[in-house]
């Protein structure tokens, strides 16, 4: 049992000294900016509520939110199974685990705008190993600057490559963990192999899933600059994100009003779908 | 060689496939990758890597991008490590609340604080600052690192804490001399995810940063733009940024799984 | 329910076994009566678990055969075999409730679903589980969680045996003499071949009719816990049961009689084995007895260890230990040990040398 100590706050302080700094004078900043209108030269204006309901009234904040939560669905969709697959199919002990393991880590050591750029030259058309194997090899016409499909294609593919390895480490962890006797039992007990599944590994791997899916949503909603160095959110508009529409309206045009209001309502759908999901998935304990 | 290995052998070529090729272009010339699609270089250069060893533009944005995440990783350790105790030991006033305010700063978008950020590091002086960029680092490491330090330290028996004193160990000398020695797996895991993600994120370093500071990554989107189509740089440039985290991940492999498990992550 | 042998049994865990030292087990040969109730006793290490997994199928032996009723079953895997086997930690489905987890074997093998129940709450009822039958498992307290495990052992009819491997680990020790009193009295009402191992003499003792003893990936006695107390053949037998445990003393051989110190101490019988070796005379604290002549020693240490004491004497520098009902001698004191013959052995190197059978000399 852990003991009542109020002194434990002293212990707690620099991280929340260091946080407040981070967090809450920024958070501070955009609530301010969200109220009210600039023209520049740091002139400011009242503006109430009024960012808050132009945006909720706007088809394109919608559109932006809409491809947001269909990239996140996508992605969780691919990655979580695949990488659960991957998990199971990988090896349990021996030399090929570390080799396993640090390769499948490297992507997610790369830069973000690196791993935009790698995917760039990966799938420019004619001289782009993926872009020439699809348009010479295959004979499919594929062009992610000029075909919608073909770039919405290349990001979920993108991110597939970049972030199933955390699925398949936190499952892989989770797995390792379930001790030999579990295995022995069931055997025994004349499990099949779905059966050790449903009844030993997935419950077995719950928190760490719950922590890969919550990881995964996260960022995916998140996502800014992989995208956006990959696609640029076009062609058209096609692939962009409600991250970089917000980027867009920052830092491109500098309304800062809009995009103080879009930045809140973004955080508070963040917020709101985590700590749904995660009380969901921790309901039973 | 059993059936089931093919899966991940698949996952980790198609992984490889695009890194394969990021390096084979770092050693082409910009005459050879315009020309058209060749598998292997044609003719070997290190003329690239000649360019980004000899221009100080290039090697300072290395070690800019070493500095602010080593101090990170540091910052982020040292804070994280008392309170992850407090966590795991104590009950007090706001404690789960707390717990769950930090990790929403987990969840807040870059995208969002970028501009906030700008004003507030500019205001205090931390523009274009190692220490800037390692602090504002800090907003999503730090909750990450408490977390997974908690999970460890949640692993080790509070007997081994009251054992000490009744020893007659003061705290800061039982801290360092018998706890941490016990938790050393999981201040390796975390230190990773702090270097991991550190050296990963873009759009803060590069709106905290001007001349100074700036991290690799953004120099080669700058450089990428400013110099024409110079693809072979770039590749070059992209492949040396894999090698710090190339690295350290293989010093860490052997925690990495166990880690995962064992903290409550 | 069936018989069980196991013929040159030999495992390692090495590819390529050279030396006596690469396997964990050394030809084992063992025949085991259906229904009985038999431990594996032994040190961490010794091979037992080693042996148990070879029994159930989840490990392939390097050489030898395991039958089961006289069938060969080496290489069937477990489910197979009809077996049932109980582990140190509580394996439970978490997910499911305490029903479920019993009638998983059942459900698995194809059992319909109205003989499921009705065995279900046959086992529960036996194991004193109906209360909480419908509870998620995994809330469960590791005493109950070990008690489902059990029943999921017991709860299929054609159970060949059922083995338990250390069962009571994690059991708070209060629990621990219910839950074995609980397994003798299942083990009479279902009257399957059980295997207990353990290293935990009380355990074993209790539990089995038949007790093998295991050293180094051997077996080195197999016997009742009586025959077991009263007849170690082997030192390490004498030791590893009983406690205190007996008494191995280095003994010069002579003359035809062993000595201790230069005095002679008078054996079960003659020896007749030739001299040489290492020779030790081995006798349980509870037959030695003091008196007015016999081995000198003096009194080292005296404790009352309830319904006896246990007084420790130095003759030379050997270490003899004493159990004594009556009024225990003060410490410091010189004293006259004597043994009781009967139940004074010779062992040469190791093992005992039997001078009335004469066997072994």
């Amino acid at each position: 049992m852990k003991t009542q100590n109020q002194k434990a706050w002293l212990f707690v302080l620099p991280v929340l000294l260091l946080v407040a700094f981070n967090a809450l004078i920024p958070i501070m900043t955009v609530v301010n900016y969200s109220v009210q209108e600039t023209f520049g030269n740091n002139l400011f204006f009242w503006e109430g509520m009024g960012w808050f309901e132009k945006l909720l009234h706007s088809d394109r904040f919608y559109s932006a939110l809409g491809r947001q939560f269909f990239f996140t669905g996508m992605i969780l969709a691919i990655e979580v199974p695949l990488g659960i697959i991957i998990a199971l199919s990988m090896p349990k002990q021996g030399f090929w685990v570390p080799v396993c393991l640090v390769t499948m880590a490297l992507p997610m050591l790369i830069p973000w705008n690196v791993v935009g750029a790698m995917w760039n030259i990966f799938t420019l058309p004619d001289i782009g190993l993926l872009g020439y194997f699809m348009n010479h090899v295959l004979g499919v016409s594929y062009d992610m600057t000029q075909n919608p499909t073909a770039a919405w294609a290349t990001i979920i593919v993108m991110d597939v490559w970049h972030w199933t390895s955390l699925v398949v480490l936190l499952s892989y962890a989770g797995l390792v963990s379930i001790p030999d006797a579990y295995y022995q039992a069931a055997k025994i007990d004349g499990a099949s192999n779905w059966a050790v599944f449903r009844f030993i590994q997935i419950p077995k791997m719950k928190n760490v899933l719950t922590i890969a899916i919550l990881l995964r949503f996260m960022d995916s909603f998140n996502i800014y600059t992989e995208p956006f160095v990959l696609t640029g959110g076009g062609p058209g508009n096609s692939t962009t994100l409600l991250s970089i529409d917000l980027v867009k309206i920052a830092l491109g045009q500098f309304d800062l009003g809009p995009a103080a209001a879009m930045s809140l309502i973004y955080f508070a759908i963040t917020l709101l779908v985590s700590w749904v999901f995660y009380t969901l998935m921790m309901k039973d304990d | 060689m059993k059936k089931r290995y093919f899966i991940p052998l698949i996952y980790i070529l198609f992984l490889m496939l695009p890194i394969y090729w990021l390096v084979s272009m770092s050693f082409k010339t910009t005459g050879e990758i315009l020309s058209g699609f060749s598998l292997f270089p044609q003719e070997w250069t290190f003329q690239n890597y000649r360019v980004i060893f000899t221009d100080p533009t290039w090697y300072w944005g290395y070690i800019n991008s070493i500095s602010y995440v080593t101090l990170n990783s540091a910052i982020s350790i040292a804070v994280a490590l008392p309170a992850a105790y407090a966590f795991s030991r104590y009950r007090f006033l706001g404690d789960k609340q707390l717990f769950f305010w930090l990790l929403t700063n987990r969840m807040a978008p870059a995208a969002v604080f970028a501009l906030p950020f700008f004003q507030l590091y500019s205001a205090v002086g931390l523009f274009d600052t190692h220490l800037g960029v390692a602090l504002a680092h800090t907003l999503f490491n730090v909750p990450l690192a408490v977390w997974i330090l908690e999970g460890f330290m949640r692993g080790v028996p509070k007997e081994l804490d009251e054992t000490a004193y009744v020893d007659g160990y003061s705290f800061p000398r039982f801290f360092v001399k018998i706890f941490l020695p016990n938790i050393k797996a999981g201040v390796g895991v975390a230190a990773f995810f702090c270097f991991m993600f550190s050296w990963v994120e873009l759009l803060l370093a590069k709106t905290l940063t001007a001349v100074q500071a700036k991290p690799i990554a953004a120099i080669m989107t700058k450089t990428a733009s400013s110099a024409g189509y110079e693809l072979g740089l770039l590749a070059a440039a992209g492949t040396l940024t894999i090698i710090p985290g190339a690295i350290v991940i293989y010093f860490v492999r052997n925690y990495i799984a166990k880690g995962f498990a064992m903290g409550r992550v | 329910m069936a018989k069980i042998t196991l013929s040159k049994l030999r495992h390692s865990y090495y590819p390529n076994p050279s030396t006596p030292e690469d396997y964990a087990l050394k030809e084992i040969d063992l025949d085991w009566q259906d229904g009985g109730a038999y431990a594996l006793l032994g040190p961490s290490g010794c091979g037992k678990s080693t042996l148990l997994n070879i029994i159930s199928g989840l490990l392939m032996p390097s050489e030898g055969a395991v039958l089961f009723d006289d069938k060969d079953v080496t290489a069937l895997p477990p489910d197979k075999r009809n077996i049932a086997q109980v582990f140190q930690f509580p394996v439970i489905y978490d997910t499911m409730t305490a029903f479920d987890n019993l009638a998983f074997p059942l459900r698995n093998r194809g059992v319909d679903e109205a003989s499921v129940t009705k065995r279900v709450n046959e086992i529960a009822q036996m194991l004193e589980l109906t209360d909480m039958l419908h509870n998620r498992a995994a809330g469960l307290s590791p005493d109950n969680k070990q008690k489902i495990s059990m029943g999921r052992g017991l709860v299929r009819e054609d159970v060949n045996v059922v083995m338990f491997d250390e069962p009571l680990t994690v059991i708070d020790p209060h629990l621990k003499w219910k839950l074995r009193s609980k397994l003798k009295e299942l083990h009479q009402k279902v009257r399957a071949t059980m295997i207990y191992v353990t290293h935990d003499q009380t355990e074993a003792l209790t539990f089995a009719d038949q007790v093998v003893v295991m050293q180094d990936g051997e077996i080195v006695q197999t016997g009742t816990p009586v025959e077991l107390f009263e007849r170690p053949a082997h030192t390490f037998v004498g030791h590893f049961i009983g406690s205190p445990g007996m008494n191995v003393l280095p003994c010069e051989v002579r003359d035809g009689g062993a000595f201790l110190n230069g005095t002679n101490i008078a054996l079960e019988g003659d020896i007749k084995c030739q001299p040489g070796g290492l020779t030790e005379i081995g006798i349980r604290p509870e037959f030695v007895t003091f008196g007015d002549t016999g081995l000198q020693a003096v009194v080292r240490k005296v404790s009352d260890i309830g319904r006896h004491n246990v007084v420790e004497a130095m003759a030379g520098d050997l270490k003899i230990r004493a159990i004594v009902e009556s009024q225990p001698p003060e410490k410091g004191a010189a004293v006259h040990l004597n043994f009781q013959q009967d139940q004074t052995r010779l062992y040469r190197d190791g093992w005992v040398v039997l001078s009335e059978g004469g066997q072994n000399t």
